[in-house]
């Protein structure tokens, strides 16, 4: 028999282990079931992991790797503030709708004016809206204790029934033959998120994203607000005898996790998506929660892990035209890998032993 | 001589990292009361816990009744006639008396009868006990008496209990003792685990006496000094707090008129509670825990806010200021629980130290943390209190619970409070560094810090404290000067014996 036994302090090396051994976990379950699908598991593994970076056509996938991250690690940065406090907002993919919208209305409200000050006004929209329809769960989660995670959640459908609404009516092209949808914002110039140098995938989101960690980097390590973040995490009631108003701290990292996703959004919608429709959101809000705990809610560990999880869905894509895979086992293979890393992460905190025998 | 009841031989449980049974035998006669003597980590707790099941020895037999003996569960151990009340209680605060036990039962029988057996075993032993109470209304002594109560309905062999006094007032503590003696008049076995010598010595035939795992030494307490099993007990020579006599400065902490209602629903409100500490005044605050302890604690610390007069500090209302304004005016506390209160069990001892130094070390400017400063801060406070740890990067879990004690005291000890209001600053800790805390205190005291100290342990507060008060309740008596107070008074403070009434009519 084995035992699961406490160690007396969290294991350093396994706390840097764990996304590797899972990652590694992943990819040989993930094997199992293609072969089990009847695909040649190497060639599928390879596919998802090699393809993108070093394929024949990575001169195209590697830039939609910066464009596939840099929403899920600007979400997933926002999220982990708030996981780290013991805050659970689970509807992030609301919030980056909202902040879609809120942006681009932004910006199709000056339509055909151009000015250097739309973007930063869409910028700034987009920030408030996904920080607005965070707001909803944080303010009836300070004043009336409802839990965040269902209210969160639940917003996401609304938010889901708004960007259909918008879609089909308030910001419907008024020349797109009916069709439903908006205005290309790629091609508005002043509203269009574009490339910063032309074929690298890199555009103000990307930028977006990496301040987001150098700030929230700074912010756990060497700011007393993220110290109380952590402190209310690991023990609110040491938190609150250290002078932590938890109602203060829910309304900041709900408000901050919106606000980031508001972004995330607004960005994607001025630039790779360009269009308000109802297909417009791909899941980001929700993949970003894997994200955030892949990389173990440490900043650089999100960056990490949102750029793997790019890869995933990029060479899951591949893997889908050239081997034929079904959408739905590369879903499960993303799954797996959180799955394995919740799993193998009981060995920071725990050892497994051998059970010595029982003495009668 | 007859078979021992329970032989144990050789017993021997190792922990990572510590060893906390080393080779224990002793023996447990018919109709005996036997102490189990020891310091907060002696390894009493372990030892009977294999006894009662809860864990299993790494080797060693025990016999009872020269039948070998290896209980895989409690079960099994009940069904041996072997029955325990600990000294955290089991019980749920929403249900009733009668509810609690018949959940402990294996067929309990209908609620009607299971009361009537109840009442008739509460008056056989003295300890009367309505089986209709709902248990979140009941105090601890009547929740203790609740889990003996349960203990005796199975007819138990041997019974062990778990330090037993800790919770009551000293007119409990002798009906508990007719009860246990009348137990054994019936020839029932007692395992009476305690540190508390005198009490041994009152109560006890045989005492075993435990220090870091190993069985030490025997003795008939009767016939032994306090003196000769403390040192047994400690393995060394105590050293005992000394206090200078000391001039009393103006009124620090005022508190006058407070009633607050507890923060939770089983919790104790405060009533109309009034007092002052002078500069330089250690008030002990007496009571059995629950009766508001941790609300007055909250109170003063900030964490429960009032109104603005209720509490003031020289003069200045504070009542409705959190913990860290009041930390910058000099109002520290250390609250009663160190893991998740007064640290945080997963972060380091220099996150810890920034918990509550923040503000009056300096470790922050404009927000940011300075790091160094906070390390030496931490650095500085292992090593003026004796804190036993490899260093300030180790995790507040990782100290033992006197350690980790001697960290929250020293860290705000080293602030140079002007008030300090501490909660049960010797609670679980080893005698050595109880003595330390108590003369830090003391030093502290005799520098014009008015002290406020909350604890449950009476010789405790006879020894350092000027002015004792006892908490009941949530009322809390007029203080009076230590000096001529008998432990019958100070019984009679802290509220008698609750709910004896019946038991003196």
């Amino acid at each position: 028999m084995i035992v699961l036994e406490k160690r007396p302090q969290p294991s350093k090396v396994w706390s840097y282990a764990t996304p590797l051994v899972a990652v590694l976990a992943t990819m040989f379950f993930g094997g199992v079931l293609f072969a089990i699908l009847g695909k040649n598991p190497v060639e599928a593994i390879g596919t998802i992991f090699w393809e993108p970076l070093f394929g024949e056509f990575s001169f195209y996938y590697r830039p939609q790797l910066l464009v596939k991250g840099a929403p899920l690690v600007l979400i997933a940065i926002g999220l982990s503030l708030g996981f780290r406090a013991g805050i659970w907002n689970i509807g992030a993919e609301g919030q980056y709708i909202m902040g879609a919208i809120f942006g681009a209305g932004a910006g199709l409200a000056f339509y055909p004016l151009e000015g250097w000050y739309i973007f930063p006004i869409m910028v700034l929209a987009g920030a408030f809206g996904g920080w607005l329809w965070a707001m909803i769960p944080a303010f009836l989660k300070v004043r009336f204790g409802t839990n965040e995670i269902l209210v969160s959640l639940m917003l996401v459908y609304v938010a889901e029934q708004m960007l259909a609404s918008v879609s089909l009516g308030l910001l419907k092209n008024p020349e797109g033959f009916g069709f439903p949808g908006s205005r290309n914002l790629q091609s508005y110039e002043s509203a269009h998120n574009a490339e910063l140098i032309a074929g690298s995938g890199m555009h103000w989101g990307v930028v977006a994203a990496f301040i987001a960690v150098i700030f929230a980097y700074v912010l756990l390590n060497r700011h007393m607000l993220g110290f109380h973040i952590r402190l209310t995490g690991e023990a609110p009631r040491a938190a609150k005898f250290a002078g932590v108003n938890p109602a203060r701290l829910i309304l900041f990292c709900l408000g901050l996790a919106g606000a980031l996703a508001g972004l995330a959004g607004m960005f994607e919608v001025s630039g790779p998506a360009g269009v308000v429709s109802i297909d417009f959101n791909v899941g980001y809000g929700f993949t970003a929660i894997i994200v955030a705990f892949l990389g173990r809610l440490h900043p650089v560990g999100i960056l990490l892990a949102g750029f793997l999880m790019a890869l995933t869905y990029i060479g899951g894509e591949i893997a889908q035209s050239q081997l034929g895979l079904p959408a739905a086992a590369i879903q499960v293979f993303q799954g797996m890998l959180l799955f394995f890393l919740l799993a193998f992460d009981l060995l920071t905190n725990f050892r497994i032993r051998a059970a010595r025998n029982e003495v009668a | 001589m007859t078979t021992p009841l329970l032989s144990l031989q050789g017993l021997t449980k190792a922990y990572p990292g510590v060893v906390a049974n080393d080779q224990v035998s002793f023996d447990i006669g018919e109709g005996e009361v036997h102490a189990l003597l020891g310091e907060n980590g002696a390894g009493k707790s372990t030892l009977v816990k294999m006894i009662y099941g809860l864990v299993k020895p790494d080797s060693g037999t025990m016999l009872l009744r020269g039948q070998p003996f290896a209980p895989p569960e409690p079960r099994a151990a009940r069904g041996d006639g072997i029955a325990m009340v600990f000294q955290h209680f089991s019980l749920f605060d929403a249900l009733n008396v009668a509810e609690n036990i018949a959940l402990g039962m294996e067929n309990p029988p209908p609620m009607g009868d299971l009361a009537s057996r109840i009442r008739e075993v509460s008056e056989t032993y003295g300890l009367p006990l309505d089986p209709y109470r709902t248990v979140g209304d009941l105090s601890a002594g009547e929740r203790q008496r609740v889990e003996i109560i349960r203990c005796l309905l199975q007819d138990p062999k041997l019974l062990i209990m778990d330090e037993p006094t800790s919770v009551l007032t000293p007119q409990e503590v002798e009906i508990l003792f007719e009860t246990l003696n009348k137990l054994r008049s019936e020839g029932t076995s007692i395992l009476y685990i305690s540190h508390k010598l005198e009490e041994i010595r009152t109560l006890c035939d045989h005492a075993t006496i435990l220090r870091l795992g190993k069985n030490v030494g025997e003795c008939v307490p009767s016939e032994t000094s306090a003196r000769d099993m403390a040192e047994m007990m400690v393995g060394s020579t105590l050293q005992t707090p000394e206090r200078s006599g000391r001039e009393f400065g103006k009124v620090a902490l005022d508190v006058s008129g407070l009633s607050v209602p507890s923060p939770s629903e089983f919790g104790t409100a405060l009533r109309n509670v009034h007092l002052t500490v002078r500069e330089g005044e250690v008030l002990g605050i007496g009571g059995v825990a629950g009766n508001g302890q941790d609300e007055l604690l909250g109170i003063l610390s900030g964490e429960i806010l009032t109104t603005a007069d209720a509490v003031k500090f020289n003069g200045q209302a504070i009542g409705n200021l959190g913990p860290t304004p009041r930390r910058k005016l000099g109002v520290l506390t250390a609250p009663e629980e160190r893991l998740g209160h007064a640290a945080a069990p997963n972060m380091s001892l220099t996150e810890n130290a920034l918990l509550t130094g923040s503000v009056r070390e300096g470790l922050e400017s404009n927000g940011f943390l300075k790091w160094a400063e906070t390390k030496s801060f931490a650095e500085k406070i292992i090593e003026i209190f004796d804190v036993r740890t490899p260093g300030p990067e180790n995790a507040a879990r990782s100290l033992s619970g006197g350690n980790l004690q001697k960290f929250v005291i020293g860290r705000e000890v080293l602030q140079n409070p002007a008030v300090l209001v501490v909660n049960q600053p010797t609670w679980g800790v080893d005698a050595a560094a109880a003595a330390a805390i108590r003369q830090a205190i003391l030093d502290l005291a005799a520098k014009g810090t008015a002290v406020v100290c909350i604890s449950q342990d009476l010789d405790e507060l006879m020894e350092i404290s000027d002015s004792f008060a006892a908490l009941n309740e949530g009322r809390l008596s007029a203080p009076r000067p230590t000096t001529g107070l008998t432990v019958d008074e100070i019984g009679l403070m802290m509220g008698g014996a609750h709910g004896m009434e019946v038991a003196h009519v």
